[in-house]
């Protein structure tokens, strides 16, 4: 029983982040600017690998095992929103590509007057 | 120059960080052992001297039970938000819509600034383009948002992880300005404080 419980909480983790990591991929491809394609490539992944590294605790439950997997865990949800920042940033002081795509710009005005070195 | 009073209080408050590169070292090991924490305290007095940083102000104040419920909430954010934007990178009917927001903080606090922009961005559905450390406004990239309705509903939960990271570890400035200020009137009310 418990080895079936197991199994199927493998089964199931492993195929949420091999879901998670394809509509990355899709989005990737589908979303139409850098910012969307952002999104997609920085964040469902996040998921996918919690669920990959908490089904490699569960089968190996061991202390050395947990605190290795807390550790990935914890050091990729710090630097996954720096470097998708630094891209989202880059890409925008180059020119947004796409304004047709944005609802509403709240930072081109902010933009256009900046707080210091107006001369 | 410092008295040796304020010294102590200035290690008092950084020994948090500190304690904090031992554990991660050890963590890294995977051992908890005498050894792993006399090379880890030696390593962290290293780091902390050779990359010497600006002291961050920590409040010295922390809620376990609104830390947990913070993290707890983060946790199935990053679940449902998940979901969606995978979703949406599925869906046949897919349409490009997005927006990039000014989301006025509360705080005037550099940490839960930080905090909040990372635990927002760390969420998907947006991305942290740019802060302005001096207004604590975050810009933030957000994704498949068609109306003003879906902006607003979006700006208050920013401005509801902000609550919920200032009431789990926030000064208590930021506490009093969470309760009274006007972000923190309009959402969520708890009747906690209240009359009856």
């Amino acid at each position: 029983m418990n080895d079936l419980a197991r199994e199927i909480l493998t089964a199931v983790l492993v195929l949420a982040a091999a879901v998670m990591c394809f509509a990355a991929g899709v989005g990737v491809i589908r979303f139409p600017d850098v910012l969307s394609r952002l999104h997609a490539a920085t964040k469902p992944q996040i998921l996918g690998l919690i669920a990959v590294t908490v089904d490699i605790a569960v089968n190996d439950f061991s202390l050395g095992t947990v605190t290795l997997v807390a550790a990935i865990v914890a050091f990729q949800v710090l630097t996954a929103p720096m470097a998708a920042h630094l891209v989202a940033r880059a890409a925008y002081a180059q020119g947004h590509p796409r304004p047709d795509l944005l609802f509403v710009d709240e930072l081109a005005p902010a933009d256009r007057n900046p707080p210091r070195g107006d001369w | 120059m410092s008295t040796p009073r304020e010294r102590l209080a200035g290690a008092v408050n950084q020994s948090p960080l500190f304690l904090g590169l031992v554990a991660l070292w050890m963590l890294l090991w995977g051992r908890f052992g005498w050894l792993e924490l006399l090379t880890g305290a030696l390593l962290a007095g290293l780091v902390s001297v050779i990359f010497y940083l600006p002291a961050v102000q920590l409040s010295g104040r922390l809620n376990p039970w609104h830390s947990a419920r913070f993290f707890l909430r983060l946790l199935a954010d990053i679940v449902r938000a998940s979901v969606q934007v995978a979703a949406l990178a599925l869906s046949p009917r897919y349409r490009p819509g997005n927006a990039i927001l000014a989301v006025g903080l509360n705080t005037r606090n550099d940490l839960i600034l930080t905090w909040t922009a990372v635990a927002t961005s760390i969420v998907p559905g947006s991305i942290v383009v740019d802060v302005d450390r001096v207004g604590s406004t975050l810009y933030l990239h957000v994704l498949n948002v068609h109306t003003a309705g879906q902006a607003d509903r979006f700006r208050a939960s920013v401005l509801e992880t902000e609550r919920r990271i200032v009431l789990a570890f926030g000064s208590r400035e930021d506490v009093e300005r969470i309760r009274s200020g006007p972000a923190g009137a309009d959402a969520a009310p708890d009747n906690n404080g209240g009359a009856g």
